[in-house]
């Protein structure tokens, strides 16, 4: 589904990603760990385009891009931290989104509902607590029924409740056939879900493979574990 | 194009929800009312309203669009992940600004000068290049502003910059100027002067005011390019398309950067 | 033979009855007479020559017989570019009704389409004038009146071309009512006394509006000049009275709504002075008044040279001048007082209708403007805002006593 071919960023003198070749799979939930600073967040970036790649491809569905933007109808993005204009409320920034995406008519306002959203629809952004705000995201990254999740830290700043109902939503989905690719630094139960890792350590890919695969090799007994010490910088 | 009247459409709806622009149109009307109920005199409201163009547009439109595109930086960062192209959302932004700010520009000045207007017998084609003035200041600084604001991740520094490039096109570079021509005075300048006017939006938009209201003196300057330049049709047309350049280049290298950006 | 001799004594008699009582001749090309020139040596004075409508060449016509020259539906003399047209050498000669058109023009002879030489008592009336070198010119001719003629030409270069109407060694001449345009000057006076111009209309000639030299105690009133490339120029003449004139659109790097040179004792009242490079410029004027006029839309209102002294300005309407006033010099000896200036921005707290604020007049911007004509560009720029501020506050160039310590608060009607 995405593929990148010798990604590489340069921010300055920092490498940030170094020729990374990453497939990631349709139908799979994607993990990408990784310490702080380790390239997480700019590697779903150039995915996104809000990056531009110094040098090397990306493939989306077989794209490649390369200043087109229409293959961002497939993508659902729920960024780490988001921000709204301040003075529009939440109702009128998803009728926003809605009137940009107006080719997508089939919404999936689910998790309005579940995440009880409506009772801020007429409030205005900068009235919101940061986890509102969230969850805001949360609804947005879902709204167009993509075939491609792409979720930057999506449990930090949900409530336990809130949190769980996301990832009661992620499995859904999954189980629907979507790829889904999520990231985070600090491990949640939201790992338990995942199938594939990628493990990124100073803008290089670490580890990449199936999670049974990774437990096995570090030879440690579950996925909490085996991270935890791939973080500690044990070679595989 | 359709993406574009969105972003556009709700941007301009949320720089009019904000005080700011409200308070911008309110500070145009105060001074302007004020001026106007102080003498019926056209000429003394129009050299005033003219200082405004010259001082306060510039500023506010460069303090406005720094700050209004770093404020919106998430905003961006939200946009981008939908399938919109980078040059419609940045083209959205600065249409989405630079409109409403110039319609209170126009709305706050123009209200108290129709309420007047018998004090204006003959100053429509003086009132008009003013108000066009002031129209092409506020697209202009608006755009410098956003290219400040995209090449400077830094806010201060964005900021900073943004008010030295207001000093220095509403004052310094006249003093610039006036002190290369007195150096310079034992030499032929006319044409010198007159591209130094064209460099600068600022002086071009006072150039349109004074084309017209002080236009006997400047006629009284001997020298046939300046005559030339000045009497006729030709100073209007050079001074419009160096202001249309001034507010397409700006933007232009804007888009570019905008395009090549990380965020 | 008797009836020979009533015919002679027929004929003497209706001769000597010509000859006690005026009598009417037409020309024309179904008249007896016709041409001029046979009409001129038939008449005599006192007679009235009605001239029909249709087209006369004549050149060198000389009139010695006082007679009225009165054309029918406006026939045309024409010079045909040759020579002048016609020459009056008699008093009491009066010219109306006929169209004069295309004198020659000439380097050396002032080619006229009327020329009045040495006489007086003639009336030049309802005539019109086209495209001729010189249109009417008076020498040494007295109480003559010149009006509502029509005195227009199209020439192009002023060294080329003659004077609408032109005065040389006169008195007592009336001009009233005229238009003339497209001349090199479109009023002339050169040594020209007691004499009264008003209600013309002068514009778009060449060189001057009015121009007149050495002609003392003349009035003009109600005269309107307008886009003269040079404007109206008047030297070396004293005790001038130029009343409720509008001076208006005379631009150009030499053009003066009026251009005052060794004038003194002349009273300039109730003018205006719209949109002109320069409104009044004073150079070795004395002791005149300059009052109750308007200078509005001026690039210079007034230029005040410094040799000129003890001249009043008061009472005038300074309205949206670019510059108010501006001079060469930083000593000043005239009076400023009573003006309302619209660039004041003093305050009138005692509400006597008098500022309280001295109001100085000439900015240091113009002063700069006057040594460095480029510097014009930056005109009304913040930078030079500031600039003239600091000046008004420490006066370091401008002329301290060129002040209006009593501006008035508001329009003067």
């Amino acid at each position: 589904m995405i593929k990148t071919e010798k990604l590489y960023k340069k921010y300055g003198t920092l490498e940030a990603l170094k020729s990374l070749n990453i497939e990631i799979k349709s139908n799979r939930l994607t993990y990408i760990v990784g310490p702080n600073g380790s390239g997480k967040t700019t590697f779903i970036k150039t995915i996104l385009g809000l990056v531009k790649p110094t040098s090397g491809n990306l493939f989306v569905d077989g794209v490649k891009l390369n200043g087109t933007y229409l293959y961002r109808e497939k993508i659902g993005y729920m960024p780490q931290i988001a921000s709204f204009p301040e003075n529009l409320s939440v109702k009128e920034v998803l009728n926003l989104l809605k009137e940009i995406r107006s080719e997508n008519v089939n919404y999936d306002e689910e998790l309005i509902r579940l995440l009880k959203l409506e009772k801020e629809y007429e409030k205005r952004i900068k009235n919101l607590s940061g986890g509102t705000k969230q969850k805001l995201n949360a609804v947005i990254a879902f709204l167009f029924d993509p075939p491609v999740l792409i979720l930057d830290e999506p449990s930090a700043g949900l409530d336990p409740v809130s949190s769980s109902i996301l990832k009661d939503k992620i499995l859904r989905e999954k189980k629907a056939g979507k790829t889904i690719l999520f990231t985070s630094h600090i491990l949640s139960e939201l790992e338990e879900l995942a199938e594939e890792i990628i493990f990124l350590l100073e803008g290089s890919v670490c580890f990449s493979g199936g999670k049974d695969e990774l437990i096995l090799l570090t030879g440690e007994r579950n996925l909490e574990r085996a991270i935890a010490n791939l973080m500690m910088g044990q070679k595989i | 194009m359709n993406a574009l009247k969105f972003i556009i459409k709700y941007q301009i709806h949320d720089t009019l929800r904000s005080k700011w622009l409200i308070i911008y149109t309110l500070f145009f009307a105060a001074i302007s009312y004020g001026l106007l109920s102080f003498t019926n005199e056209s000429s003394k409201v129009i050299l005033s309203l003219l200082n405004i163009n010259m001082i306060i547009i510039p500023l506010a439109s460069l303090v406005f669009g720094t700050i209004y595109l770093y404020n919106n930086s998430d905003y961006i960062i939200l946009i981008l992940s939908q399938p919109i192209n980078r040059k419609t959302l940045y083209l959205g932004m600065y249409l989405g600004l630079s409109f409403p700010m110039a319609l209170s520009f126009l709305i706050g000045t123009g209200l108290p000068v129709l309420l007047f207007i018998r004090n204006f017998k003959e100053a429509g084609p003086v009132l008009f290049n003013l108000f066009l003035g002031g129209v092409f200041e506020t697209f202009i600084f608006v755009s410098i502003s956003f290219l400040i604001a995209t090449l400077n991740e830094n806010k201060m520094k964005g900021l900073g910059l943004s008010i030295f490039l207001w000093m220095f096109f509403s004052a310094l570079y006249d003093g610039l100027i006036l002190i290369t021509l007195q150096i310079f005075r034992d030499y032929p300048l006319e044409i010198p002067s007159l591209v130094f006017t064209i460099l600068n939006p600022v002086d071009l938009s006072r150039l349109l005011v004074i084309l017209k209201f002080d236009i006997s003196a400047l006629m009284g300057y001997t020298g046939a390019v300046f005559t030339q330049f000045l009497g006729g049709g030709v100073g209007f047309a050079v001074s419009i398309l160096s202001l249309l350049l001034w507010s397409t280049l700006p933007l232009m290298f804007g888009l570019r950067s905008f395009s090549k950006k990380d965020f | 033979m008797l009836k020979i001799r009533i015919n002679f004594l027929l004929l003497l008699i209706i001769t000597v009855y010509h000859s006690s009582f005026p009598k009417t001749l037409l020309v024309g090309k179904n008249e007896t007479i016709k041409t001029l020139r046979q009409a001129f040596e038939i008449c005599e004075n006192g007679d009235i020559l009605k001239i029909m409508k249709g087209s006369y060449l004549e050149n060198n016509l000389i009139l010695t017989k006082q007679i009225s020259l009165l054309g029918i539906d406006f026939p045309i003399i024409s010079g045909n570019k040759k020579e002048k047209i016609l020459t009056v050498k008699a008093n009491n000669v009066v010219i109306s009704g006929i169209h004069f058109m295309d004198t020659g023009a000439s380097f050396v002879k002032d080619n006229a389409a009327i020329k009045l030489d040495s006489v007086s008592n003639c009336l030049v009336e309802n005539n019109k004038f086209t495209n001729n070198f010189f249109g009417i010119y008076l020498a040494k001719s007295w109480n003559c009146t010149l009006r509502n003629n029509k005195v227009i030409s199209s020439q192009k270069k002023q060294t080329y071309s003659g004077n609408g109407i032109h005065l040389w060694y006169c008195r007592d001449i009336t001009i009233e009512g005229n238009t003339v345009q497209g001349h090199r000057d479109g009023i002339y006076l050169e040594f020209v006394r007691r004499s009264l111009i008003t209600h013309n209309t002068v514009s778009k000639n060449l060189r001057y509006g009015l121009h007149f030299m050495f002609s003392d105690s003349c009035k003009y009133i109600f005269n309107r000049f307008e886009q003269n490339s040079a404007g109206v120029a008047v030297m070396f003449t004293h005790h001038v009275q130029m009343l409720h004139n509008i001076f208006i659109n005379n631009w150009g790097d030499a053009s003066y709504g009026l251009l005052l040179k060794e004038i003194t004792d002349g009273e300039i009242y109730n003018n205006k002075f719209i949109r002109n490079t320069c409104g009044i410029y004073l150079e070795g004027c004395n002791r005149n008044s300059i009052e109750y006029n308007i200078f509005e839309s001026n690039g210079w209102a007034i230029r005040l040279m410094a040799n000129s002294m003890e001249n009043i300005f008061a009472k005038n309407n300074f309205l949206g001048n670019s510059f108010e006033v501006t001079t060469n010099s930083t000593r000043n000896y005239n009076t400023f007082r009573n003006n309302y200036w619209s660039d004041y921005q003093g305050y009138d707290l005692n509400r006597d209708g008098i500022g309280e604020v001295p109001h100085h007049p000439v900015k240091l911007f113009s002063l700069l403007v006057e040594k460095n004509r480029p510097t014009l560009l930056l005109m009304r720029s913040f930078f030079v805002e500031l600039l003239n501020t600091a000046e008004k506050i420490f006066p370091v160039i401008t002329p301290e006593t060129l002040v209006d310590n009593y501006p008035e608060m508001s329009f003067i009607r």
